[in-house]
């Protein structure tokens, strides 16, 4: 690009022998690599390249997606026993974050294409704040998962046993959790022989389940393998989301887009849109489990 | 770099970049037509949290959230990454690449409980 603003002359480059030597505008154009003819010729070249990136990234994205539904068809016991350790809400407020970033996303490309300078800026600030925002929530729920044990595998050990949770309770009535605390004085007998290697610590208080209490099955663990392989490689998709954003905004800052050179802009948005794409997925399959 | 733009040169970009859409590389989706799809796909998610509260039986519930996922990710497809005005060649590999991964899955279901019987076994061994 630089030797295109240092030479005005339009047949810098004879060479090429495209013939568009004779085209002053190609000459002047700062922002039109010299491989290709014309800004059209660069933006249709740029789409098929991130579109096939995309494609990629979805056949990625399906070997977790496989691992998802081979556990799920075998073991569905498993994914509905889980699910109750996770926060509807806090996904359910991920979803809207992304979506509306979606939106932030889509309208900064409108932007670029109008040359709306001030509006395309604050339109990449907005999708950026609002990744941000979705790896806080990220955060607070993967930290909740840390204390609480419901950790991958064998790891999975957690402080709280299904029938106490608020979630369960709710989907299966108060009447569950007030026999548990009833169930503390009665003299069950533990209905549930702790598997070894999930066998609560030393001088942990065993626990009595209300009658109808779910049995954990075996393997719990294995939800929360795949629960964290997916939300993670999905956060790690979105931070190099956040990079790339941030890479866009510098650029538009220095007044690189235009009508005729919005094309990063709107590479970048189409990638944005595909990691929402895949939480639009991951959303129902992970927390909606009924 | 200020100059890039070409304005008040009579450039077809500068001439056109407002009304017509002859010129322009890309179609210009209205901010109407933005907020729309955003609307829909709000109310899609607050849908499919509702829906769960429902007990439908069976596999239901499971086809109903993946129903409403995919309309959600058609509208995203559709609009925010524009194929509806982009080549249909962008959109043939798009749904190329979903065939793949349907393959892909489907493939492998075939014999997921192809070693159900030794993995008993071993349970079996170890007492469980």
């Amino acid at each position: 690009m630089a030797q295109l603003t240092a030479d005005p002359l339009p047949n810098h480059d004879p060479s090429e022998g495209h013939g568009h030597g004779q085209d002053p505008e190609h000459a002047h154009n700062p922002f039109l690599a010299h491989h290709f003819d014309t800004p059209r010729h660069q933006f249709e070249a740029g789409k098929l390249g991130i579109w096939l990136f995309l494609i990629t990234e979805i056949l990625f994205f399906g070997g977790l997606f496989c691992a998802y539904a081979i556990y799920r068809s075998l073991h569905p016991e498993i994914f509905v026993y889980a699910h109750y350790y996770l926060d509807t809400f806090w996904g359910a407020v991920n979803t809207g974050v992304l979506i509306l970033s979606s939106l932030s996303a889509a309208w900064a490309v409108r932007n670029a294409q109008l040359g709306e300078q001030k509006k395309l800026v604050f339109n990449i600030l907005a999708t950026v704040a609002l990744a941000c925002c979705f790896l806080c929530v990220k955060y607070v729920e993967y930290a909740h998962k840390f204390h609480e044990q419901t950790l991958p595998g064998r790891y999975f050990n957690p402080e709280h046993e299904v029938w106490e949770l608020p979630a369960y309770q709710k989907a299966h009535g108060h009447a569950a959790g007030a026999a548990a605390v009833e169930g503390e004085g009665h003299a069950a007998a533990p209905a549930e022989p702790a598997p070894p290697g999930l066998a609560p610590a030393a001088g942990a208080e065993v626990k009595h389940p209300p009658p109808g209490a779910p049995v954990r099955p075996r393997n719990v663990g294995v939800f929360f393998s795949i629960y964290f392989c997916m939300t993670g490689l999905h956060g790690i998709h979105v931070v190099a989301g956040i990079i790339t954003w941030l890479w866009i905004l510098r650029r538009a800052l220095r007044g690189e887009f235009g009508p005729s050179h919005f094309g990063a802009v709107d590479y970048a948005a189409l990638y944005w849109h595909l990691v929402d794409l895949i939480w639009i997925y991951l959303f129902p399959l992970l927390y909606l489990i009924h | 770099m200020s100059d890039h733009q070409h304005s008040g040169n009579g450039s077809p970009e500068s001439g056109s970049r407002r009304d017509g859409h002859h010129d322009e590389l890309a179609h210009v989706t209205p901010v109407r037509l933005l907020l729309l799809i955003w609307g829909a796909l709000m109310v899609l998610t607050v849908g499919t949290v509702a829906v769960t509260m429902i007990d439908f039986g069976g596999q239901t519930n499971f086809v109903i959230a993946m129903a409403i996922a995919t309309i959600k990710a058609g509208l995203v497809v559709t609009y925010f990454m524009h194929l509806r005005w982009d080549r249909p060649f962008h959109t043939l590999i798009f749904l190329g690449s979903l065939l793949f991964v349907s393959l892909f899955i489907s493939m492998t279901l075939l014999d997921k409980s192809e070693y159900e019987d030794s993995i008993q076994e071993m349970y079996l061994k170890k007492g469980q």
